[in-house]
């Protein structure tokens, strides 16, 4: 029987997020699943019930009754954990670190509970992983959200009424929210300079146009799954010495450092904030797990002596359209990885899912051996080795096989020297020729450039049609038999010379320079 | 035929055989290549003027009218043949075209031969008489292969012929006898007097025959380049032959200079296949004699799709875009299509260019003369060595019906059939869309872990279909 997946509406206050949206529904329905999304549940991202119901969705009161299948943002609370059909399947953020009470209500009811936020960074699994999806977005939005905030512009100024540097902005941390954001700011025309403990951000926030900060401690900071670790005393002294001394000179600070499964580290205490200058801003995108900066606070924008801070835990949500369709392809993709056709099977082999069941039938699962990540978070193309082979061969090179054609060439000649002992002058005159003919050829034709090979092509079968000559020669007085095929020959070398000079004039006068009208077809 | 006659036509062929080399010299470049064209009518107008002034001064012509009004009349119709043929010809059509041509000059090759036996000059005698029949000998079988080997290839290319391999058991060893045979006849046919050798030499042209057909039937659709370039350089040896035959310089050399041509694509061909001619000529590519890909070695992840709405956006938004056309573009005659999509982004400001892989197409050169038949100026088409390190920089790529060129396979996978073969690195850019009609393997029967990669898409559907609607997309 086809799995039937409930989407319920959020419940958190704020969160306008939605678990499907009807691109997504579409997706699902196709593959023969049933798709309960109550009402109502996408009107805060601009999915109306209508738009779920064309693609192919049930519009419920309550996705949690009867759903084999749960599909869901945010945690959901105990009283909406205790509606879940026995032996369902969760797809949620989770965090049960955060809510212990969430597994007591799970557990008597048999649930399996996939927890988005522990799906493994790797390629593989990129096109599931909701937090890079959500980080990007993220990341972006920190930046508008800073420069809504900034009382000035991002981007140089020199008006007739007077002129502004651009916007200094300081990034922390480059996982993909911070290279989102480092994007944003770019594009906005802001200077950015951005942090990170890892070596492997340098690359990417070089390549992004922002400037990289480094400290004198020389420590790496490659945790597991492309988050940093806590770093030792030292290194953190200079970190803050670091802070401090940008402080001065920025306008923004956007701070993202998570590491996972404890408290976001404290980077910006009162004295680095107090070296900001007035209507500077700061966006704390780590509030929600305590935050980085000691003054922010939760949902809220704190003025700290005329400093902004901005510590907003919505940052997905107030793009709630575009956050809640990345998630809910997001959810098609792993979706994809239960299996195909109409129902959703958890394979406890498969290396993406399996990390992220946090109870599979009720039960806990014994943790999974520790595994090194194997690519940093962020955007990781698999591109083939470069060094797998060497170059790739030069094609239209000559050089490649001069030497074999001397040496070739030297023994044609032997060869012909031979030949001269016994043949008779004339032919060893035409051979002469013919020798002489193919190397000035094999010089003439290397040079034809690879475009023009068709052309090429029916030129030389235009002028092999000399052996019209050949027939004509053929062709005595009489009407016999040499005659004959000596004619037929001259008929089917001229077809050849008139077709081929005659398509190659054609296939030349195509070929055009920008410039020029384009000419088509024949003449 | 007087002493001063013969010094006028050794210049005159001279003069033609020059402007022959100009004129192959003269393709070298884009603007030099209508002035190459040219040159070598002229060479060739030059060169039957003066052979027919030879013909008339040899003897009495008012003898000879029958003779005269053959030749004539075979010029006339050949002529307005040939010229018919190129007119009417359809770019997409052009493989066939050029495999007809080849066949012509077998054919030509072939009556000449036999023709030259039939009446050969006067006074041969002793060793001169033995070395004309092995002349005769030759250019015949090499003219007999490429006629029937080039209709197969016209057959295949034009779909008459399957286009998939055709390989009988012990191929190797039939070849190698009927090649014996046709040398061993030479024997007795030298020492047969005057013209009753004939029966030989039907013969042996009926075996060079066989021998052409099934060098050819053997080898698959997508070696057809290599063929074709094959067949291109033996219609040049087998002019080159009848030249020895008629004790003709002209035709020598011009046959000289077409054989080192057609071998010349033939080895650019091969070494963009990273395969060497007697593989391809001989090894049956992808039909048993190469080990197919390990089994379950199925690249991991996932093909998505992407439909024209959405691509269409993201081509609206990129700076940088670059087309790859295959043979699948030639099939189905999307090139139209695709020059009005390459024009709609052109002048939304994208800067779109096209990158071709030698072997792309049936025909070497083929999507460049397809590209510019649809109007696409030629300057933003360009040849992989010149493209290749610019996919990093791209923000799409459109992969229009190739893929064997396309396999990231080819450079770092040692157990692909086609590691090696230099191929064009889309993967590089930030978006590859594969425009394809399934998820079919490619000619050489090997996935394409391209299509399983996380910055790759799909669009199903047929290509010109597809193109047409991505033009209405970005248009939107």
């Amino acid at each position: 029987m086809a799995t039937i997946i409930g989407v319920p509406k959020e419940t958190l206050p704020g969160e306008k997020r939605v678990a499907a949206t009807p691109e997504s529904v579409k997706k699902l329905f196709q593959r023969g699943l049933i798709i309960r999304v109550e009402k109502g549940a996408g009107s805060a991202a601009g999915y109306s019930d209508e738009a779920y119901r064309l693609a192919g969705a049930e519009l419920v009161d309550d996705a949690w009754k009867d759903a084999d299948a749960v599909f869901k943002v945010r945690p959901p609370t105990v009283e909406e954990a205790g509606r879940i059909k026995e032996g369902a399947l969760l797809v949620s953020l989770l965090y049960p670190e955060r809510n212990p009470g969430l597994s007591d209500v799970l557990k008597p009811r048999k649930v399996t509970a996939l927890a988005l936020e522990k799906i493994p960074r790797v390629t593989r699994a990129q096109k599931m992983d909701v937090l890079s999806s959500q980080a990007n977005l993220s990341g972006y939005r920190a930046v508008v959200e800073a420069a809504a905030h900034l009382q000035g512009f991002f981007g140089p100024q020199v008006t007739a009424a007077g002129s502004t540097p651009p916007a200094k902005v300081l990034i922390i941390g480059a996982g993909v929210a911070g290279l989102a954001a480092i994007g944003a700011a770019r594009a906005l025309g802001a200077e950015v300079r951005a942090f990170d403990t890892r070596a492997a951000a340098r690359e990417q926030v070089e390549s992004m146009g922002a400037k990289f900060l480094e400290v004198s401690v020389k420590e790496t900071g490659e945790g597991g799954g492309g988050y940093a670790k806590v770093m030792s005393p030292e290194f953190i002294a200079a970190e803050m010495a670091l802070f401090r001394a940008q402080a001065k000179e920025v306008d923004v600070i956007i701070s993202t450092a998570l590491v996972p499964g404890t408290k976001a580290p404290l980077l910006l205490p009162r004295d680095v904030v107090e070296h900001l200058k007035p209507g500077s801003v700061v966006v704390d995108m780590a509030a929600e797990q305590g935050g980085n900066c000691e003054l922010c606070k939760p949902g809220e924008v704190v003025d700290f002596q005329g400093v902004k801070i901005l510590g907003f835990t919505d940052l997905p949500s107030r793009m709630a359209a575009t956050s809640s369709k990345f998630f809910a392809m997001n959810l098609v993709h792993l979706a994809g990885e239960l299996g195909q056709g109409d129902s959703l099977t958890i394979n406890l082999e498969n290396d993406v899912v399996r990390p992220a069941l946090v109870l599979h039938q009720g039960e806990s699962l014994p943790p999974l051996p520790p595994k090194e990540p194997t690519l940093p978070a962020v955007k990781p193309v698999a591109v083939p080795k470069p060094d797998a082979k060497p170059k790739q061969q030069d094609i239209m090179s000559q050089s490649g096989r001069a030497w074999g054609t001397t040496v070739g060439g030297l023994a044609l000649i032997s060869g012909l020297f031979v030949l001269g002992r016994f043949a008779p002058p004339d032919f060893l005159q035409h051979s002469t020729v013919f020798v002489l003919a193919c190397f000035v050829g094999w010089q003439v034709v290397w040079a034809v450039t690879p475009a023009l090979h068709t052309p090429l092509m029916s030129v030389t079968n235009a002028i092999s049609g000399i052996i019209i000559i050949g027939g004509m020669l053929q062709v005595g007085a009489s009407l016999d038999a040499a005659t004959i095929l000596g004619a037929i020959a001259v008929l089917f070398a001229a077809i050849n010379i008139s077709g081929g000079f005659l398509v190659t004039q054609r296939m030349l006068k195509m070929f055009h320079r920008e410039a020029s009208a384009p000419t088509k077809g024949g003449h | 035929m007087g002493s001063d006659l013969l010094g006028v036509t050794t210049i005159a062929y001279l003069a033609s055989g020059v402007l022959f080399i100009r004129s192959l010299g003269g393709l070298s470049r884009q603007e030099t290549a209508r002035a190459g064209n040219a040159a070598g009518m002229v060479g060739m107008l030059v060169a039957i003027a003066v052979a027919a002034v030879t013909w008339v001064a040899s003897g009495d012509v008012m003898a000879r009218q029958v003779g005269l009004g053959l030749m004539v009349g075979a010029v006339v119709v050949g002529g307005l043949i040939g010229s018919t043929l190129a007119r009417r010809v359809e770019m997409t059509g052009m493989p066939e075209l050029v495999a007809m041509l080849h066949s012509f000059v077998g054919l030509a090759a072939v009556l000449v031969g036999f023709s030259s036996y039939l009446n050969p000059p006067p006074g041969l005698e002793g060793v001169r008489h033995t070395v004309h029949l092995a002349e005769i000998w030759a250019g015949v079988a090499v003219g007999a292969i490429t006629l029937t080997g080039s209709i197969v290839a016209w057959g295949k290319l034009k779909g008459t012929i399957t286009g998939k391999p055709l390989l009988l058991p012990g191929r190797h060893a039939l070849n190698a006898l009927v090649a014996i045979a046709i040398i061993g006849m030479g024997h007795p046919f030298h020492l047969m007097p005057g013209t009753t050798g004939l029966p030989y030499l039907v013969a042996m042209t009926a075996l060079a025959c066989l021998i052409g057909v099934h060098l050819v039937v053997a080898i698959g659709g997508a070696d057809m380049p290599v063929v074709v370039s094959l067949l291109n350089s033996y219609s040049g040896w087998a002019a080159a032959a009848a030249g020895f035959m008629l004790n003709n310089d002209l035709l020598i050399v011009t046959g000289a200079l077409v054989g080192s041509s057609g071998t010349i694509l033939s080895i650019i061909m091969c070494r963009a296949m990273n395969r060497s001619i007697l593989n391809v000529v001989f090894g049956g590519f992808g039909t048993g004699d190469v080990k197919p890909a390990e089994p379950g070695a199925a690249p991991a992840g996932v093909v998505q799709e992407i439909k024209a709405d959405e691509l269409g956006g993201a081509l609206a938004q990129a700076k940088n875009v670059i087309i790859v056309p295959g043979y699948g573009m030639a099939v189905s005659r999307a090139q139209s299509a695709v020059q009005e999509l390459t024009r709609t982004l052109r002048e939304q400001g994208v800067n779109v260019r096209f990158a071709i892989h030698p072997v792309a197409g049936r025909l070497p050169g083929h999507m460049n003369v397809l590209l510019a038949e649809a109007g696409v100026p030629y300057d933003i088409v360009l040849e992989m060595e010149h493209i290749n390190a610019d996919f990093d920089k791209t923000d799409v790529v459109l992969v229009i019906g190739a893929n064997d060129i396309v396999n990231p396979g080819a450079l770092d996978d040692p157990s692909s059939s086609i590691y090696g073969m230099p191929v064009l690195e889309v993967w590089k850019a930030r978006l590859t869309v594969v425009l394809k009609r399934g998820m079919a393997a490619g000619y050489a029967g090997v996935e394409n872990p391209l299509f399983y990669l996380p910055n790759n898409r799909m669009l199903f559907g047929d290509a010109r279909k597809s193109v047409e609607a991505l033009v209405a997309a970005v248009k939107k």
